[in-house]
Formats: C-alpha cells, sequence, structure tokens
C-alpha cells in the first residue's frame, strides 16, 4: 500500500494541430483505460480552460503520424515524453504509458481503498467526541485547537464507526454506500441531531448566543466528568461489538483492536487533547 | 527539440483562451465570464459511483470538443494531499463530476485546498448523465463587469 506518493505523470490526450483527431468513441476508450489504472487524464481541446501544469512529467500522447514532436519545457523544471498512439488500441496504449512511468510507484485501483473519515467543518461543533472514541489515533488536534484528521492511514478499512458517534453528522465516508455518511444531505428529523434548547421568550428579547455558550460549557463538563477508564473501555467495546452485530462495521475490526493496556493509554492520552482543546475554545 | 511553456496549444489549443488563474477584463459591458474548467472524477479505487453513469458521462465529455480534466480518484489524492488538488482549486471557476457536493468539498478542505464557494459539483450518484452533461458542457453565465 502506498499512500503518500504523488502522482508520477500527467497524462494530455493532443488532438491539437499536428496530430489527427481521435474518433469520439475512441478517446473515451483510451482515457477509461488510463483512468481505472490509476492515471489521470487531460483532455486537451477547446473552450474551458486546462488546469495548470504542475511539478509532474508529462506524457503527451498524440496520433502524430509517426511524427512524434520532441519537446523541452521552457522552464527546464519538468521533462516532457510525447508518444505517437497512431492506430493504437486503448491495451497498447496503456502499456507506453506504463513504460514512460517506468519504477514509479503509485497506488492501482483494486488493491487499495482509499478510506477515512472527512470532516464536514460546516457541521462540526469541535467536541472532541471522535478523538475520544477512535481507538485508532486517526483524530487530532490541530495547533488551533481544531479536530483533524491525522492519520488517515490508521482508519481501517470498512469501518465507519465514528460517524456514528457524531452528534453533528458531520463525518462523511465518501466511499460509503448509504447517506448521509457518504455525504449526502441530511435530514436533521431522521439525524436525530442534538438541538439547542432554547428559551423562546430569550429568542424573542434576548440573546440567542447565551444558549449557545451554555451548550458548549455543558459539552465541555461532559468531558470533565471523571469517567472510570474501565468503563470507557467497555463502552467502546460494546458500541463497536454491536456496530459489528448490526453489519455497521467489519468483524476483522473488533480483531484488530489494540491490546486493553494500550486502549486504555490511548484513553487518557485522548481524553487529555480533547480536554486540552475544549479548554482552549 | 521544441520548447513548451504553461501556455503552448498542448494545454490551450485555441489561442484567444484565457489561462486559467485569468480573471475577467474591466470591460463595462456584460460578457461571457471565462469558462469553467472540468474535472471529471472516475472513482476508481472504490467504485461507489453508478458505472453506467460515469461511463456515460465521459463518453459525452469526449463527444465534445471541450477540454477538460479526469483524475482516477478524488478521494485517493486527498488521502495524501496531492499537490494537484491545489492546482484544481486554483482554477477560479469549476465544474466537477464527481458525488455528493459536501463530500467533494469535505475532501479538498480536508487536504487543506478548499475549494471556491461558487464551485459547481454535479453528483454521479444521483443525477443522470445527461443532466450532469448539460451542466458541464453549458455555456458560463451572462454576468455583468
Ligand atoms: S464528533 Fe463530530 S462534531 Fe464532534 S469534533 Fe468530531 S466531527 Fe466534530
Ligand atoms: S470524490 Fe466521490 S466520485 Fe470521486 S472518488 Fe471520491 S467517492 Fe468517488
Amino acid at each position: 500500500m502506498i499512500t503518500h506518493t504523488h502522482r508520477p505523470l500527467r497524462v494530455v490526450l493532443y488532438e491539437g494541430s499536428g496530430s489527427i483527431q481521435l474518433p469520439a468513441e475512441s478517446r473515451a476508450k483510451v482515457m477509461m483505460a488510463l483512468l481505472d489504472k490509476g492515471y489521470t487524464v487531460t483532455r486537451s481541446g477547446l473552450g474551458a480552460p486546462a488546469m495548470p501544469h504542475d511539478e509532474r512529467n508529462l506524457l503527451v500522447l498524440g496520433a502524430f503520424e509517426g511524427k512524434a514532436p520532441a519537446l523541452e519545457d521552457a522552464t527546464g523544471k519538468i521533462s516532457i515524453d510525447t508518444c505517437d498512439i497512431t492506430g493504437l488500441e486503448p491495451d497498447a496504449i496503456l502499456a507506453l504509458v506504463d513504460k514512460s512511468r517506468g519504477e514509479k510507484t503509485m497506488n492501482e485501483p483494486g488493491k487499495w481503498k482509499p478510506w477515512f473519515p472527512v470532516i464536514d467543518y460546516s457541521r462540526c461543533t469541535n467536541c472532541m467526541q471522535c478523538l475520544s472514541f477512535c481507538l485508532f489515533d486517526v483524530y487530532g488536534v490541530s495547533d488551533d485547537n481544531k479536530i483533524q484528521v491525522q492519520n488517515n492511514d490508521n482508519c481501517k478499512t470498512n469501518c465507519p464507526a465514528c460517524s456514528r458517534v457524531c452528534p453533528e453528522v458531520a463525518i462523511m465516508f465518501p466511499k460509503y454506500q448509504a447517506g448521509p455518511i457518504n455525504g449526502d444531505e441530511i435530514n436533521e428529523n431522521e439525524a436525530g441531531r442534538e438541538k439547542i434548547k432554547v428559551d423562546i421568550s430569550s429568542l424573542l428579547g434576548g440573546d440567542i448566543y447565551s444558549a449557545l455558550k451554555d451548550r458548549s460549557a455543558a459539552a465541555k463538563s461532559r468531558f470533565s466528568k471523571e469517567r472510570s477508564p474501565d468503563k470507557a473501555l467497555d463502552e467502546r467495546k460494546k458500541c463497536l461489538t454491536k456496530l459489528v452485530g448490526d453489519g455497521f462495521i467489519p468483524a476483522d475490526v473488533l480483531a484488530s483492536l489494540p491490546s486493553t493496556e494500550e486502549i486504555l493509554k490511548k484513553a487518557v492520552i485522548a481524553k487529555a487533547k480533547a480536554a486540552a482543546a475544549l479548554a482552549a475554545q | 527539440m521544441r520548447i513548451i511553456t504553461a501556455h503552448h496549444p498542448f494545454f490551450h489549443p485555441v489561442a484567444q483562451r484565457t489561462n486559467c488563474r485569468d480573471t475577467a477584463t474591466s470591460s463595462t459591458t456584460p460578457f461571457l465570464s471565462t469558462p469553467a474548467t472540468i474535472l471529471y472524477c472516475r472513482c476508481a479505487y472504490a467504485q461507489v459511483v453508478p458505472s453506467g453513469v460515469k461511463n456515460d458521462v465521459l463518453q459525452k465529455l469526449c463527444d465534445s470538443d471541450t477540454s477538460f480534466e479526469t483524475v482516477s480518484d478524488l478521494c485517493e489524492m486527498a488521502a495524501h494531499r496531492d499537490p494537484r488538488l491545489q492546482a484544481i482549486a486554483s482554477c477560479g471557476s469549476l465544474r466537477i463530476a464527481a458525488c455528493f457536493p459536501r463530500a467533494v468539498k469535505g475532501l479538498f478542505q480536508q487536504a487543506g485546498f478548499p475549494l471556491p464557494a461558487d464551485t459547481e459539483i454535479l453528483n454521479m450518484r444521483t443525477q443522470s448523465a445527461q443532466e450532469i452533461a448539460d451542466a458541464l458542457l453549458g455555456a458560463p453565465a451572462l454576468t455583468a463587469a
């Protein structure tokens, strides 16, 4: 698994002057073959602007009829290869691109699934419940005391358990099947979202922000209440076991739990991090 | 050996096309705003987008003359904070065919490169290919200078 690598190539499918236009069907087949193998492709055509080019090497594919031009980057930073694809089938074009990539590594579809939580910051209230819940150190706190996904490689594939503990339905897994975890719009009633309880008179004549402050104080006090580490461990295990039983998370998540000692240690560290971040808010 | 730059026709075959980062000119009459950069996400690493829809959208883009960008999987790029997400987010006007807008925005934000607020995100998990292609390839809105 290579999760921290950059795309080694930017492939450009060139159909401008000096090359022959591909039939639309062939163009789509070539692009599908490259995309499904993990490459990214720029189709150089008309109308819409292309993305600015970046630090990656460029591979320019075109039906140049045997006369692929030799090109050099004006800045000298990027190496440019050109390949003639006249009359080639998608498989042969893919082989050319693989050859041009050489030994440079990249993630390949089918061998690794990008699975990690994505926080919807427009909903997140920074309550830190996800940080306290996750046993695999996926979450952390930023320098400005905000919850962050810091170690997404630690996340257990197909386990969306933390999305269930978020009281704001702010945790998404884009590769999940069902909403709202997959990022679908949230039906506030179904989500059972905790609502701010306000006195109507405070809304009409008073200060709504005092209600928000009270709520944040309540969240802090929930955290500051001493919870026995054993109880916390039990709660997590019970919760995970139930989620496995419901088919919500895969059974191997339970099998890969850290040892009891480690869990207790993690719980203490997570609690301290969460408490410090909440106190600093 | 020929020398090429970011402004070479390999990226911008139409001579008068503005660069992606260019903003509108200071004309006082209404004008067609800079065309949006089109981005298509293939969702190749775990295929949660229906293949019929994503194939049809790509075919319709290929049937047009338009330039467009494609990525194999935005989730995979966000997982390793691929700097190309920054290049995409810096394109100004953007139309993206991927999945739920909340998820796509979240991925860019989490990678450290938030999308511009007016980015149009088309959802291949819920919308039809025709609807998406129309939105991607439609003319940019008329705006006043
Ligand atoms: S549990 Fe939800 S609301 Fe609380 S910090 Fe985590 S993402 Fe934000
Ligand atoms: S952003 Fe959506 S469409 Fe793109 S790879 Fe992720 S889940 Fe798939």
